[in-house]
């Protein structure tokens, strides 16, 4: 079996306005790795770099210096067309302010990414977006406008929609930082259920050290440097 | 479905999502194609009337012999120069040399409609103690029909040529008091016949109502004392704008005097073009405004979606779709502009015809929007739409995917 993971980041560097009198590097030689089917929580202070982090694995910025191989495919050197291609293919994404096209009702919003690969969606991609709103609990709502959804209703179309083309790995950026407790709740659930049925892999920014402890291992970023690594016992997750 | 399923679909829902600055922006664009289309139809009525007044009573090519010249006394011998004074000659009336052979020559002329000799001259008309100064031509009616439509100019009477005959200007009938059946004497320098009157004309333009009397070919020419002659030949072309090419091309190759309608209409040509050429810039202008119009609604828009661009972007969307995605907006504005633009024009040319109309109470004269410049217009503006849209397309491509999200 390989034991290959499915994200590789080696010495991840990343500065801002390179060369330039603000020039400012926020992350200092990051190494991760993250084995598929693997539920990740990144954690720590605002400006520690998770976001910055997250985007250069999600393919949205990238790297200055260092390397990158997802499923065993190095990223730096891509191409603009080749980065959007992977992300179409191995991503999805699930932002902090849900992030739903306003003009779509929520099935089209989760339809959106067949209909952006193919030009047109299929029954069966119709099908497969109305069982993932279902499996959200959001079987009775596939015709309203994000506008006409709570927070939390809005994040699990985000969810349906991150998930619709069955990408094996979503990067999730402060999920739950625009929702209430208990919607919080409900959506984190969601997201472990999702992992837990589908093996999908998660990488979940958090400021929130209570979500942090229900994830399968707990990565601390302080001052662009991975300060700590380690699994999450039971302990952790019953102390919170 | 497939083509540009996505662009469309995207494109769409975002025009529909800015109700109303897409309103406002189609109904501009609706404005523009409906100056540019009515200004057209206007101008190509206008124009088409005017040049139907104009050459409705004169030939569009006319063929006269050369003029005579005065043969030096001497040859010029070498190294000499020779200072003379000439004066030019009183050029008397000449008969275009051979020209019934002429005449199949120029009939199978490609372009060429109708041909006609014809004999004028000046005399004067005289009834009872009146007379008036008279342009006298003599013509084969048939032929002639053809070159000016002499019968649709009737408004007395019926056009009739047989020998004893005669055909006067509406005007000058007045003026002596003459009614069809009356008789005149036409007077010439040399001879003078009676002949009888058949129909009055209206030539269009009153100068000339009251000065022509239409004769038979063979009177005129004993009248003038050209037995067997023809002053000039005269062509209709079936494009009147040809009738310059035509002209230059018969001037090379026979020996005779060519004057085409733009050259003995000089300045209604140059008026015709200044008018083309103003409406061209009017057109150029609205398109610009329309254009900008268009750019700067999407620019708007582009700036408003930053962040669902970005979440496109992120999701996949590459940045040709997302440069498409506002291409079509541009296109979608555009077409549904020119549409209701046309409908516009439509109602403008309807309304023109309608209550526009000259002291007889007659339309001023004939104006339509053919399919043709509809289509034309609505293509034009289409295309705009969609080059309105290149600049802030490009800005929305090339957006940074995770900077678009954090905004």
């Amino acid at each position: 079996m390989s034991t290959q993971p499915l994200i590789d980041l080696k010495q991840v560097h990343k500065t801002y306005n390179l060369g330039l009198p603000n020039e400012a590097e926020v992350l200092h030689g990051i190494d991760l790795q993250v084995n598929t089917g693997e539920f990740i929580a990144l954690m720590g202070p605002s400006g520690s770099g998770k976001s910055t982090l997250l985007n250069i694995v999600g393919l949205l910025e990238r790297m200055t210096v260092g390397h990158y191989q997802l499923q065993g495919e190095e990223m730096v050197g891509l191409d603009d067309a080749g980065l959007t291609m992977r992300r179409r293919r191995l991503l999805g994404f699930v932002f902090q302010f849900h992030h739903l096209l306003p003009a779509f009702t929520a099935l089209e919003n989760v339809t959106l990414p067949a209909l952006m690969a193919e030009g047109r969606v299929s029954d069966a991609q119709r099908d497969h977006a109305k069982e993932l709103l279902d499996s959200v609990g959001l079987s009775a709502a596939l015709n309203k406008r994000p506008s006409e959804l709570s927070g939390g209703m809005q994040q699990r179309v985000a969810i349906a929609r991150a998930l619709v083309m069955n990408p094996p790995l979503v990067l999730a950026d402060e999920p739950t930082g625009n929702l209430d407790t208990a919607s919080s709740d409900d959506v984190f659930v969601l997201l472990r259920r999702m992992h837990a049925e589908r093996g999908t892999s998660f990488v979940v920014v958090t400021h929130d050290p209570r979500l942090g402890a229900r994830c399968d291992r707990l990565v601390e970023l302080v001052d662009g440097k991975i300060s700590s690594d380690e699994p999450v016992t039971r302990a952790d997750a019953s102390k919170v | 479905m497939g083509w540009l399923g996505f662009e469309r679909q995207v494109a769409v829902r975002f025009l529909r999502e800015g109700r109303m600055q897409t309103l406002l922006i189609i109904v501009g664009v609706a404005a523009g194609v409906a100056v540019i289309a009515y200004i057209s139809a206007l101008i190509a009525g206008l124009q088409a009337n005017t040049l139907k007044k104009t050459l409705g009573a004169q030939p569009h090519i006319s063929i006269q012999a050369p003029d005579d010249v005065v043969t030096p006394a001497a040859l010029r011998a070498q190294g000499t120069t020779v200072l003379s004074e000439v004066q030019v000659r009183a050029q008397r009336l000449r008969t275009v040399a051979n020209w019934q052979a002429l005449i199949p020559v120029l009939e199978r002329l490609p372009g060429v409609a109708a041909v006609s000799p014809m004999v004028s001259g000046s005399g004067l008309a005289l009834r009872g103690e009146a007379s008036q100064a008279i342009s006298l031509q003599g013509v084969d009616l048939e032929r002639f029909d053809r070159i000016v439509g002499l019968r649709s100019k009737v408004v007395s009477g019926t056009a009739r040529l047989a020998p004893g005959e005669a055909i006067v200007g509406r005007e000058l009938a007045a003026d002596l008091g003459l009614r069809v059946g009356d008789r005149l004497r036409v007077q010439t320098t040399g001879s003078s016949e009676v002949v009888q009157v058949t129909a009055l004309v209206d030539l269009g333009v009153k100068e000339l109502n009251r000065r022509t009397v239409i004769v038979p070919l063979r009177s005129a020419q004993n009248l003038l004392g050209l037995p067997g002659g023809a002053t000039n030949v005269d062509l209709t072309v079936r494009d009147v704008w040809a009738a310059q090419a035509i002209g230059e091309q018969l001037r090379r190759e026979l020996p005779y005097q060519f004057e085409t309608w733009q050259e003995s209409n000089a300045q209604l040509v140059s008026a015709l073009n200044a008018q083309s050429i103003s409406t061209s810039l009017i057109r150029a202008v609205v398109l610009v405004v329309v254009v900008l119009g268009i750019a700067s609604v999407l620019v708007v828009s582009v700036v408003q979606k930053q962040r669902e661009i970005g979440i496109l972007r992120a999701m996949g969307a590459t940045r040709g779709q997302v440069l498409r995605v506002f291409l079509v907006q541009g296109a979608v504005v555009g077409a549904l502009g020119s549409v209701l633009g046309v409908g516009l024009a439509w109602v403008m040319v309807a309304l023109f015809t309608h209550f526009v109309r000259g002291a007889d109470g007659l339309p001023l004269f004939n104006i339509s929007l053919p399919p043709s410049l509809a289509l034309q217009v609505a293509a034009v503006a289409t295309v705009c739409g969609v080059l309105a849209a290149i600049a802030p397309a490009r800005r929305a491509a090339a957006m940074d995917p995770a900077q678009a999200i954090r905004i």
